[in-house]
């Protein structure tokens, strides 16, 4: 192209910019967790039955996956526009279609994680008495949490950067800011500090999570080979 | 049944735009938009193919680079692909339109190919392999008769995972001015006609699907063609045995292997 073209300088990082617009980033990083949060509480409430439902009655497993799967296979902007019609113009058609995708992951995750409990130990809790939903919440979910909690992890870290499309739509959070950053002409640092926040987000939210689990499965931890 | 209504718009009215022959001829058609979608698809995949076949084999052939390929696999996951297109649009030598949609594309197709034939080759039953070079194969010659047929089926699932993925991801190019099948339903979303956006969401929808249905049974044909039976019996989830670890790096990128594709 012409190089005896200067426009206004387009840097893609300054701190100028970053500086000017600490409040812009701040609401949308607090959007941008509100709306993964939602779709994520979402997507636990609806797959807990779901694969519960899976495991108490085997015949429905296939089909419960496989419209989940079906639904996965939809991109984001189709589902999303789809939503918009039966729930307005606001953040929750994003909140939907995202938490519909977590799904797939989330039910997936719990089936396996809870077929693998070793059959002697749900034996042993059945021959103390304790009963189906007793044997469900004190013996079973926590035994397959590291399968659910992979789950989880990896669901959130898909939903924080896919929450970027809904920028289109104007829902809030970084999308928001690299949407508008293409319009301008000067948008490169928008485009780019919001991106990397947003990586961030997500590299954060896997590394807390991680915690969460070493936290709920301290015998997982005296297991594994000491660190040097 | 005809009339039913959607929210802003009747299933007899997405039906009627999409049974409009006007719909189906000129640029704005979809004939054309599905040329824009599958062409920017195919360059995707076939740049993303050549980096990173050649990279995964090699290293799933010497064993060693797992845990760096499980690691490219987390980080592109938490990298949002808009993003990267939108990127690549602002720079100079790219700018808006199909060439950025391709090359993100590409980025995010790599994962899943790397990841699955690295495992693919390396998982190759090591038995098989002693006495490939028993009977006198140089590592070459291993690699071309024994890894890699053995190592085809998974690292076609790595293959129709990117697909699906790309496929998918490439209606974002209507927001760059790639054009795409996005377009369709951009186009109605913008000019609130909602018939022609459900008409787009079905299309878009039906081209996705038919993508990973018909490499579905692709990859059921090749599994029966090139078998598992060389492969270890417990595949991928096997255990190496009692006692045995699986070497480092390798199991994360195991896991990987197995997962569903990534954000779109």
């Amino acid at each position: 192209m012409d190089n005896t073209f200067s426009g206004p300088p387009n840097p893609w990082l300054s701190w100028t910019w970053v500086h000017n617009h600490a409040a812009e980033l701040g609401t949308a990083l607090q959007q941008h967790v509100t709306i993964t949060l939602a779709a994520m509480a979402m997507a636990l409430l609806a797959s807990f039955p779901l694969a519960l439902v899976a495991r108490r009655f085997r015949r429905t497993e296939a089909p419960i996956l496989a419209v989940a799967g079906i639904l996965y296979t939809v991109p984001s902007l189709a589902l999303i526009a789809a939503l918009v019609p039966w729930l307005g113009l606001t953040q929750w058609p994003v909140v939907v279609a995202l938490a519909i995708y977590a799904v797939l992951v989330l039910v997936r995750n719990l089936v396996v994680g809870l077929d693998d409990v070793p059959a002697d130990v749900v034996d042993a809790a059945r021959g103390m008495g304790l009963s189906r939903t007793r044997i469900l919440w004190r013996v079973e979910l926590p035994l397959a949490l590291p399968a659910v909690m992979a789950g989880v992890r990896v669901a959130t870290v898909s939903t924080i950067g896919l929450l970027t499309i809904g920028g289109y739509l104007g829902v809030g959070g970084f999308g928001n800011l690299i949407t508008e950053g293409l319009q301008l002409t000067v948008g490169r640092a928008q485009v780019v500090t919001a991106s990397l926040c947003c990586v961030a987000l997500a590299l954060l939210a896997d590394a807390a999570l991680l915690g969460i689990q070493r936290f709920l499965t301290p015998w997982a931890r005296r297991r594994s080979p000491a660190a040097p | 049944m005809g009339s039913t209504a959607l929210p802003g718009g009747t299933v007899s009215g997405v039906w009627a735009w999409l049974s409009d022959p006007k719909h189906w001829t000129g640029d704005d058609g979809v004939p054309h938009r599905l040329i824009e979608h599958l062409v920017i698809s195919g360059w995707a995949l076939l740049i993303a193919a050549v980096v990173a076949l050649p990279f995964a084999i090699a290293a799933g052939h010497v064993g060693r680079g797992g845990a760096v390929l499980a690691a490219i696999g987390n980080v592109g996951r938490a990298i949002p692909t808009y993003a990267v297109i939108v990127i690549l649009a602002l720079t100079d030598q790219v700018g808006v339109g199909a060439l950025a949609v391709v090359l993100a594309l590409a980025l995010f197709a790599l994962p899943p190919l790397l990841v699955n034939s690295y495992v693919a080759v390396r998982e190759v039953d090591p038995d098989v392999k002693d006495a490939a070079r028993g009977m006198g194969m140089t590592g070459g010659q291993m690699l071309r008769r024994v890894e890699l047929p053995l190592a085809f089926p998974l690292a076609f699932a790595g293959f129709r995972t990117a697909t699906v993925q790309v496929v998918a991801t490439a209606t974002f190019g209507s927001l760059v001015g790639a054009g795409t099948l996005g377009q369709i339903i951009i186009n109605g979303f913008s000019v609130n006609n909602y018939d022609q956006m459900y008409a787009g969401v079905v299309v878009v929808a039906v081209v996705c699907l038919a993508c990973d249905g018909g490499l579905a049974v692709v990859q059921r044909l090749v599994g029966r063609r090139w078998g598992q039976s060389a492969r270890r019996p417990a595949g991928l989830r096997g255990r190496r045995g009692p006692g045995g670890s699986p070497p480092a790096g390798l199991a994360a990128a195991e896991a990987l292997a197995t997962l569903p594709a990534g954000a779109r």
